[in-house]
């Protein structure tokens, strides 16, 4: 069992290595992310003309911004290891091949929570949304959430790793997959938004991202082994 | 002639068992208001003849490619046995 | 060689054609009156979509397995159908549901995972068209993830309040309302069949395509 976790760690740990390094990965995402936020922001100012921006649209802004900075995240981490053809020489290692895909996906969400502790001060500023009343379900359910979008991400994109098209075939495949993952989420984040925060539904639907979560985990596990022999 | 028979005899016996009351979020009448029926009728009738429409586009599409297929085999099967030519 | 499907297609366009005289024959609805009857070919293409959605997720699980190139035919055919008669259900429905409930869509739980559902195999269709080599393998992938949905979709009416009518509808309906259903739902089952029947044959002579062309290369 720990031989597991170490091969995990050895992993996550290389791709933290080259990252300290060049930053490259952590500068474009968070950037990318806070265009992001800044676009839909604009885009969705309020009637009335104070170009006050429109409080509701805040949790959808949040997690819209995530998707898609985590989407070229993915693609750029797996271009990274296509590059040096590394995949093929992880998957040869004697180490267990979920320990491979675990690995991966720890720094993948890594990168996704660093992104997240820049963006999410950045949507309450912006639309004066008291977001960190409630931190602890905030964090959460955006914890829960990276996660159910990282894990499917992680497989997808290893998954596309040769194949033709593959930096328009992830989001294809991806988005399809992660909505009900967005929903939970954004409705999660709206509930604790309202003028007055519903910290039931916030919990209820923290509770359905974990349980996404963990079918999601087992069954990209299980997919991961199968499909990565070539 | 036959399947009509058949049809209507079937007809004629649920229609018999239909006299019990039924359940559930669907409860039929045998009259509607007139002023009812005419704005539906478009809708229904779209909405049958789109899966008229889907089905025989893509069956016919299916059937066309068939074709191409075994042609194709047909082709080559007589390629492979014709006499080598000489080098 | 074609000619063989031509039974089974005509048994199943037949029961199709013939569907529409019990459907005539039905009572109205009190509520919904006419419009009602889109339910006859709403709920058999959309039942049908969820099946089809479960067995192209098994049949590529058993191809994971057991990496047979006909498993991946039957995918691929199941695949097709899951968004044809998914695209059936989809315009069926807003159909009703203009009259029905006064607006062309809803985003409740049962539409939006529906849509969902028909967008993750669609998006499967798409990756096997334009992701090259190796694609059936990642394809077989996706239709897990579409699989684990499925039983989702059927079940969000009963979990979440929505406007759609509930599953516990159908078991319940009146006689000469299920009659005409049940065969409607037949026709529509028969077609599938006869469909992926002609579809995995289509994939099978494209194989045999492939191996004549290397033999006549020797």
């Amino acid at each position: 069992m720990t031989a597991f976790w170490r091969a995990v760690w050895i992993i996550a740990r290389k791709d933290l290595a080259i990252e300290a390094r060049s930053r490259e990965l952590i500068n474009t995402t968070v950037f990318f992310a806070l265009s992001c936020v800044v676009v839909f922001s604009v885009s969705f100012v309020g009637e009335g003309g104070d170009g006050r921006a429109m409080g509701e649209a805040a949790a959808g802004i949040l997690w819209i911004a995530i998707a898609f900075s985590g989407t070229l995240a993915l693609g750029r981490t797996f271009e990274r290891e296509r590059y040096g053809d590394t995949l093929r020489a992880l998957l040869l290692a004697p180490g267990a091949r979920p320990a491979v895909y675990v690995g991966k996906l720890l720094g993948v969400v890594m990168l996704l929570l660093a992104t997240e502790v820049i963006i999410v001060p950045l949507v309450a500023f912006l639309f004066q949304a008291r977001l960190f009343d409630h931190a602890l379900l905030l964090v959460s359910l955006l914890v829960f959430g990276t996660v159910g979008f990282a894990c499917v991400g992680t497989l997808f994109a290893a998954m596309l790793g040769r194949a033709r098209s593959r930096d328009v075939l992830l989001p294809i495949l991806l988005y399809p997959v992660t909505i009900p993952v967005m929903i939970a989420g954004v409705r999660g984040t709206a509930a604790l938004l309202a003028a007055e925060p519903q910290l039931e539904m916030a919990r209820v639907w923290t509770m359905l991202l974990l349980s996404f979560d963990v079918v999601f985990v087992t069954l990209s596990l299980w997919t991961f082994e199968s499909v990565m022999t070539e | 002639m036959r399947t009509r028979i058949f049809l209507t005899l079937m007809l004629l016996r649920t229609a018999a068992l239909a006299a019990q009351d039924p359940q559930g979020g669907f409860v039929p009448v045998t009259e509607v208001p007139a002023s009812e029926q005419l704005p539906s009728l478009p809708l229904v009738i779209t909405a049958y003849a789109f899966v008229w429409a889907a089905f025989l586009f893509y069956a016919w599409t299916m059937w066309k490619k068939l074709g191409k297929v075994e042609q194709e085999i047909t082709i080559l099967s007589a390629q492979i046995s014709k006499p080598r030519a000489k080098p | 060689m074609r000619k063989a499907f031509v039974p089974l297609l005509a048994l199943a366009g037949l029961i199709f054609m013939t569907a529409p005289i019990l459907i005539m024959r039905a009572r109205y609805e009190s509520t919904m009156g006419l419009v009602q009857k889109i339910f006859y070919f709403h709920m058999p293409p959309a039942m049908l979509m969820l099946l089809s959605a479960i067995f192209c997720g098994l049949i590529s699980m058993l191809y994971l397995i057991k990496k047979r190139p006909v498993y991946d035919w039957i995918a691929f055919a199941a695949a097709e159908l899951t968004v044809l008669y998914g695209a059936m259900a989809m315009v069926t429905g807003p159909l009703w549901a203009r009259k029905a409930w006064g607006v062309w869509w809803v985003w409740d739980a049962r539409l939006t995972m529906s849509l969902l559902l028909w967008m993750v195999f669609v998006s499967y269709l798409l990756l096997r068209r334009y992701g090259g080599p190796g694609s059936e393998t990642l394809a077989a992938g996706l239709a897990l993830f579409g699989m684990a949905t499925s039983p989702f979709v059927y079940l969000s009416v009963n979990i979440w309040r929505t406007l759609h009518p509930l599953t516990s509808v159908v078991p319940t309906l009146p006689v000469d309302f299920a009659f005409a259903l049940w065969y409607a739902f037949l026709g529509f089952l028969l077609l599938y069949i006869a469909l992926m029947t002609m579809r995995v044959r289509i994939e099978e002579q494209r194989a045999l395509v492939d191996q004549l062309y290397l033999e006549s290369e020797e």
